[in-house]
């Protein structure tokens, strides 16, 4: 008698009744402890300020980029997340191996619901309703369905052990790794938790896919080697295996009874562990990504309605909240952080995990080894202290530079910055900082810049100009020059600011500026967290621009022009703003202008607040190549620009504790290039890396140089300000 | 404990000051104008003092260019009553001017000290304190950088220089020129003084500018620069090696 | 006659008799033959070495209750009594502590003219006219003090005077004073702490300001002062910031120096510094702003940054 072969396999890997039952209980029980932790989740969410609170007076930047300042089109976070490229961004070896692993999973997730559809639903329905059990989960379908998801539980496995094997194997090297806290608590800290919890969810998602494909073997061995189960490849392999091991029939299904209750308890408390682990990430990252919005960084949203900055829990945005679940611990913002590099106590990883753990704790939300813990009732475990101040140390959130490197290589999408800054206005609001960031504070206050000169003196640079630059208040220009406190009344920026103006001259710019009535922008008053004297900065410097006429704005400074440009607008600046780079450039390629080859191997530091905050990478970029030098990118180059350390109000404040500078870390990396010139293209990179060459004892052998000096120089107009470095290599 | 602190407005330093047409006075048209820095070291002591042991602080002044925004600064940091005593005065006003429009004011009112600043860079004819303290027939003392109650009157320490410093018990009420608060005066974010600006709350009071005798100035002048150093120069290395030159030539230190 | 008699308040509160006292009495001395009038010299409270005031034509010694140690209150009232016995013509004094502690007060209770922060006196015609530094120095004022009582309180330093020190006085009058109205109590006289620091003996110093940044700095100035053998010292923005302690303050509210040698590094010179040190044989200025007061007093100055200098010097007593 033929039978017909009828290609399908048993589901259930137990046998009796009760086992069934046993099961399903399980299976409820599991299932309810995922919506609970999650509803948890949901609810901590809805517990936060609504997500369009954070979504500012959206009033249109003229030159608006996707991206940098408008948002990104669900589409592209769609495929940012499907293709993992924030994951694999600087780091291919482990976004390949998380993309195998993501993929994987999500093979085998789909799997697993076709499963429980054939067998748990449509199974269970026929049986009840039709009194004949039915299934799908047969014939070519089947066959498919092996042949497609082997090769998911492969790829599934492959990745999570190429990321446990690069886990286990740089623990000690990789800075990312690293869990020491930069900022140290003084009653001590352990995170053995966190590094038992990532082992466990790393090394228990292994257990459950070699489990999976184990179970495959044992099962097909067991029924003897159907050739129908060649499609089912993985697990023929594995079954021809055991095979070759003499492990058969009975054994063979005795061994699959067991190792199937194994992997099926395993998967299900899995599926409970979820939601209070870092496996949530799954689930919190997409999410997160989906909400992050670039222009939060760039254009800070105001304070929550009646608080001047966060005081408690419910001053947290839902979005913030989100964003806390979704982090990885992955520890890149941590290795690229210029505070933490140089040693102050601010990690932006440590930060986010301190701001989890203590909205978890305050929502009675419980971890599964994903805590730190402490002796005291600091921190993070301190409910009650304030939140900027003692919940976060105050020298904590005085550390960022706002350099935003944290929130471009986040690949879960966080925007640390904003939360720093709406933490620092609640200190600036009870007076708690710095003196000499009060001093300053106190000096723009009553004279509109950060030196305490009067204002009457701002445009004093302009004495030993042959030419007068125009008012712009008194006679129509095309161009409005801003220039910033340093380039206004810094010494060693007064003859860059010089230069730059007989340039324009002479290449029959029309600009004009607003002599005394140019205000300080606000850009780093408001990411110190003074929110009224940014306001109060924007209203002066509006009123100025109201009574001056012109087309466009340039800046010297990329600070102001990051606020001028993503900012103002709110305020109602209507006008394009650009950087005098873009000025510059833009001269060459109109051709208006030729430069004869310099000659000169330099390298060039992009300004956090002109190359990753504005992506104006280009324009420095061709004029220093269009001036004939031979530029040579430092490692980290554009997006990942290594910060002087000045950003944020950082300048104001005192750098002496810092073990390495960050403005040092940054020469020496120049230093290694053997180039003859660092240039630059911000006032306050020029003063930062001045000093910087002097003390790491570079002098002789690098100059900074502004990018208007190369400019000047190659158009014949005017010399190199001082002497050339004397170990000056030309290219 | 009530605390009153006499504030009041100085031309910035800052700027660059120049004499007016009289040749006897600054040219007030364009200078900025802003808080006596010890008057705002004063306001601080007084706030510290309330915040220890309860109080109330009560700031007031001579109405003066900006001096508005000096009582908002007082509100906005923690200050009770903001008055600002109007006489239409004009031009440089003398310490016995201020401080008998002060004592005139202060009679109706019942306070267990006088805070003000120690000095102000233009008070010509003497410091208020002691003026102020002389006219009130109050015990009063200056360069005062120490302050404290102990239940029947006050602790209150001066600077006697050379790094000498006096502390004596007097009962109140006392008229005392704080040198120094405990801690730097704090900053008080922009919006809490806008939101004391939008809360009103100044009281104005109208009085009279009583004559009163004062040194008569007939001109006005910068020092002429005496003395100029001899300028070695910017060039650190030529600068390191004259300083070394000019230290051995004293026969001093390095050999 | 009384009318045109000079009174100096003699200002010693602890240690010897301060210099301003005896450049008052060199000033009083001047004004005081102009006038056809004679020096009366105050010494209130503790009389010990009152023998050098011996410029003075009449040294009045004021003993009684709560006079010693300084009593601002219990000196008010000893000093005013005896003012209304003497009724002279100009009293001079100092705008340390006592100065403004009194003047103000007696000047205010006898309707007397008073000017302070006064750095020239002079007599023209029958006017007294004074010149005060006002503006924190950024101004002077010339002004006429009338025909009438003045007060007057001096800048220290600012009247040429050691001359006056003459040892020898013929019959000080004593006088006593009761202290039942006196509402004040001495509590403490704290002299600062003998640290082992002491810079006025050194005999070069290398003093930093405000422009030296930042605590971490301080090293590299320590490490100057080692090498050149000299003292470190600083100005009162360093030691408010916590970055060296008092004993190493110079200034009015530190201390007095005069060193052979002053290398002053990133000090800008604030009036309250430049008293503490301007006596010094030779003052070399360091400073990046080259309008700085410090300059004025200084013999020799570079506009130099200190951080580039400062190595230069160590690099050339290393070679």
């Amino acid at each position: 008698m033929l039978l017909a072969v009828v290609e399908t396999r048993k589901i259930f890997g137990g046998t009796t009744h009760l086992e069934r039952v046993f099961f399903y209980l399980l299976a409820l029980v599991v299932l309810v402890v995922f919506f609970v932790g999650l509803g948890l989740r949901v609810k901590k969410y809805m517990a936060g300020r609504p997500l369009d609170a954070g979504r500012f007076r959206r009033a249109r930047v003229p030159l608006e980029k996707p991206g940098v300042s408008a948002p990104i089109p669900l589409t592209q976070t769609g495929v940012d997340i499907a293709a993992n490229r924030t994951v694999s961004r600087r780091n291919h070896a482990v976004g390949g191996a998380h993309l195998l692993l993501f993929w994987g999973f999500l093979g085998l997730l789909a799997a697993t619901i076709i499963v429980g559809l054939d067998y748990d639903v449509y199974g269970n329905l026929t049986r009840i309703f039709g009194g004949k059990e039915l299934s799908f989960f047969k014939g070519w379908f089947y066959l498919a369905y092996n042949a497609v998801f082997d090769t998911a539980g492969l790829a599934a496995i492959v990745g999570a052990v190429l990321l446990a094997v690069r886990r286990i194997r740089d623990s000690k090297s990789s800075v990312e790794l690293d869990y020491t806290r930069a900022q140290k608590p003084k009653s001590g800290y352990s995170r053995a938790a966190m590094t038992a919890g990532d082992h466990l969810f790393i090394f228990g998602l292994i257990f459950i896919l070699a489990t999976g494909i184990l179970l495959q073997g044992l099962r097909i061995d067991a029924a003897g080697f159907p050739s129908f189960e060649r499609w089912t490849w993985l697990g023929y392999l594995v079954a021809a295996g055991f095979g070759a091991l003499g492990l058969h029939g009975s054994t063979a299904v005795t061994a699959h009874f067991w190792l199937w209750w194994v992997h099926i308890l395993t998967a299900l408390a899995f599926v409970a562990y979820l939601p209070f682990s870092k496996a949530l990430h799954m689930i919190s990252a997409p999410a997160n990504l989906m909400v992050r919005d670039p222009g939060n960084t760039r254009r800070l949203p105001p304070p929550p309605p009646g608080h001047a900055g966060y005081l408690d829990f419910s001053d947290f945005t839902s979005k913030e909240l989100l964003g806390f679940d979704a982090c990885t611990k992955c520890g890149r913002c941590h290795s690229v952080c210029p505070a933490r590099t140089g040693g102050a106590p601010l990690s932006p990883r440590d930060l986010i995990l301190d701001l989890r753990q203590y909205a978890d704790r305050k929502r009675g939300i419980p971890m599964v080894l994903d805590w730190e813990e402490r002796p005291d009732q600091s921190g993070p475990k301190n409910l009650e202290g304030r939140l900027a101040g003692e919940v976060i140390e105050p020298a904590t959130l005085w550390s960022c530079t706002t350099c935003m490197a944290c929130v471009e290589i986040c690949p879960v999408g966080i925007e640390h910055v904003p939360t720093i800054v709406s933490l620092r206005r609640s200190l600036v609001d009870a007076g708690e900082m710095d003196p000499t960031l009060q001093a300053a504070l106190e000096n723009i206050a009553t004279q509109g810049n950060s030196f305490g000169k009067s204002s009457r003196m701002r445009a004093r640079w302009t004495k030993g100009l042959e030419a007068p630059i125009p008012d712009a208040r008194k006679e129509e220009v095309e161009y409005l020059w801003f220039l910033g406190d340093f380039a206004s009344f810094d010494e060693r920026l007064q003859e860059i600011s010089r230069m730059l103006a007989r340039v324009l001259t002479s290449n029959g710019i029309s600009f004009g500026i607003l002599y005394e009535d140019e205000r300080n922008a606000g850009n780093d008053v408001r990411r110190a967290g003074e929110e009224g004297l940014f306001e109060m900065l924007v209203e002066k410097n509006m009123e100025a621009f109201s009574k001056a006429s012109f087309q466009k704005i340039f800046t010297t400074d990329p600070h102001s022009f990051n606020t001028l440009r993503n900012e103002y607008p709110a305020y109602g600046l209507d006008k394009p703003v650009m950087h005098y780079s873009e000025l510059l450039a833009s001269l060459i390629s109109q051709g208006r202008v030729s430069l004869s080859g310099l000659g000169k191997k330099v390298t060039y530091h992009d300004p956090c607040y002109l190359g990753r905050y504005n992506r104006v990478f280009d324009a420095p970029r061709s004029v220093i190549t269009s001036a004939g030098c031979d530029l040579v990118e430092m490692p980290r180059n554009r997006t990942n620009s290594f910060c002087c350390g000045a950003g944020g109000g950082r300048i104001w404040m005192d750098d002496s504790v810092l073990e390495e500078r960050p403005s040092h870390n940054r020469i020496r990396e120049a230093a290694e290039l053997d180039v003859g010139y660092f240039v630059v293209a911000c006032p306050k990179d020029y003063a930062m890396f001045s000093d910087a060459v002097k003390s790491t004892g570079n002098e002789g052998r690098m100059k900074v140089v502004d990018i208007v000096e190369l400019f000047a120089e190659a158009s014949g107009e005017l010399a190199l300000a001082g002497s050339a470095p004397e170990e000056a290599p030309e290219s | 404990m009530k605390i009153v602190v006499a504030m009041r407005q100085i031309a910035d330093l800052v700027e660059e000051l120049e004499v007016d047409a009289s040749g006897a006075d600054i040219d007030r048209e364009f200078v900025k104008f802003v808080s006596n820095e010890w008057d705002e070291a004063a306001l601080e002591e007084a706030l510290c003092l309330k915040e220890a042991h309860g109080g109330e602080v009560v700031v007031v002044g001579v109405d003066d260019v900006d001096f508005d925004q000096t009582l908002f600064g007082a509100l906005a940091k923690g200050a009770d009553r903001a008055v600002k005593l109007s006489c239409g005065f004009e031009g440089w006003m003398p310490t016995a001017v201020r401080a008998e429009i002060l004592a005139r004011w202060l009679k109706d009112e019942a306070f267990d000290l006088v805070l003000t600043g120690v000095q102000a860079a233009d008070d010509l004819d003497g410091q208020l304190a002691g003026v102020l303290g002389a006219r009130l027939g109050l015990p009063h003392a200056a360069v005062v950088v120490g302050l404290e109650p102990d239940g029947e009157g006050f602790k209150v320490t001066q600077e006697l220089g050379g790094g000498v410093t006096l502390t004596s018990h007097a009962t109140g009420p006392l008229v005392l020129g704080i040198q120094a608060a405990r801690q730097a005066p704090r900053y008080v974010p922009i919006s809490r003084i806008r939101q004391a600006m939008s809360a009103g709350g100044i009281e104005e009071v109208e009085v009279e500018a009583p004559p009163a005798r004062a040194p008569r100035v007939t001109r006005l002048f910068a020092p002429e620069a005496k003395g100029r150093a001899e300028m070695l120069g910017d060039k650190p290395s030529e600068v390191a090696a004259r300083i070394l030159e000019l230290i051995r030539a004293k026969g001093v230190g390095v050999s | 006659m009384a009318e045109n008699d000079v009174v100096v308040i003699a200002e010693r509160v602890v240690g010897g008799h301060p210099d301003v006292t005896f450049e008052l009495l060199g000033k009083a001395k001047e004004i005081a033959s102009a006038l056809g009038g004679e020096v009366h010299c105050l010494v209130v409270g503790d009389s010990e070495g009152h023998e050098c005031l011996g410029a003075s034509d009449h040294l009045h010694l004021v003993e009684g209750e709560h006079l010693w140690p300084y009593n601002p209150h219990a000196w008010e009232s000893a000093v005013s009594a005896l003012l209304s016995e003497l009724k002279p013509r100009l009293v001079l004094a100092s705008t340390g502590t006592v100065g403004i502690d009194l003047c103000g007060a007696l000047a205010a209770q006898s309707g007397a003219m008073l000017a302070s922060y006064v750095v020239d006196l002079s007599l023209e015609g029958s006017s007294l006219v004074a010149v005060a530094q006002l503006y924190g120095g950024k101004l002077m004022a010339e002004c006429d003090l009338g025909e009438g009582p003045a007060f007057v309180t001096a800048i220290p330093g600012s009247f040429a005077g050691l001359a006056a020190r003459v040892d020898g006085v013929a019959d000080p009058i004593a006088h006593g004073h009761e202290g039942a109205e006196v509402r004040m109590r001495h509590v403490a006289l704290t002299e600062p702490e003998k640290t082992g620091v002491d810079i006025t003996s050194e005999e070069v110093l290398v003093s930093v300001g405000r422009g030296i940044g930042g605590q971490s700095n301080i090293e590299l100035a320590q490490e100057l002062a080692e090498v050149l053998g000299a003292g470190l010292s600083a100005s009162r923005p360093v030691i408010d910031q916590g970055w060296l302690p008092k004993a190493h303050q110079v200034g009015k509210s530190g201390k007095k120096v005069k060193p052979k040698v002053y290398l002053a590094l990133g000090i800008s010179g604030a009036p309250e510094h430049l008293e503490g040190m301007r006596q010094a044989e030779l003052i070399i200025a360091c400073n990046t702003d080259a309008t700085a007061p410090i300059f004025e007093v200084a013999h020799y100055g570079t506009t130099a940054d200190l951080f580039d200098l400062v190595p230069e010097i160590l690099d050339l007593i290393g070679g």
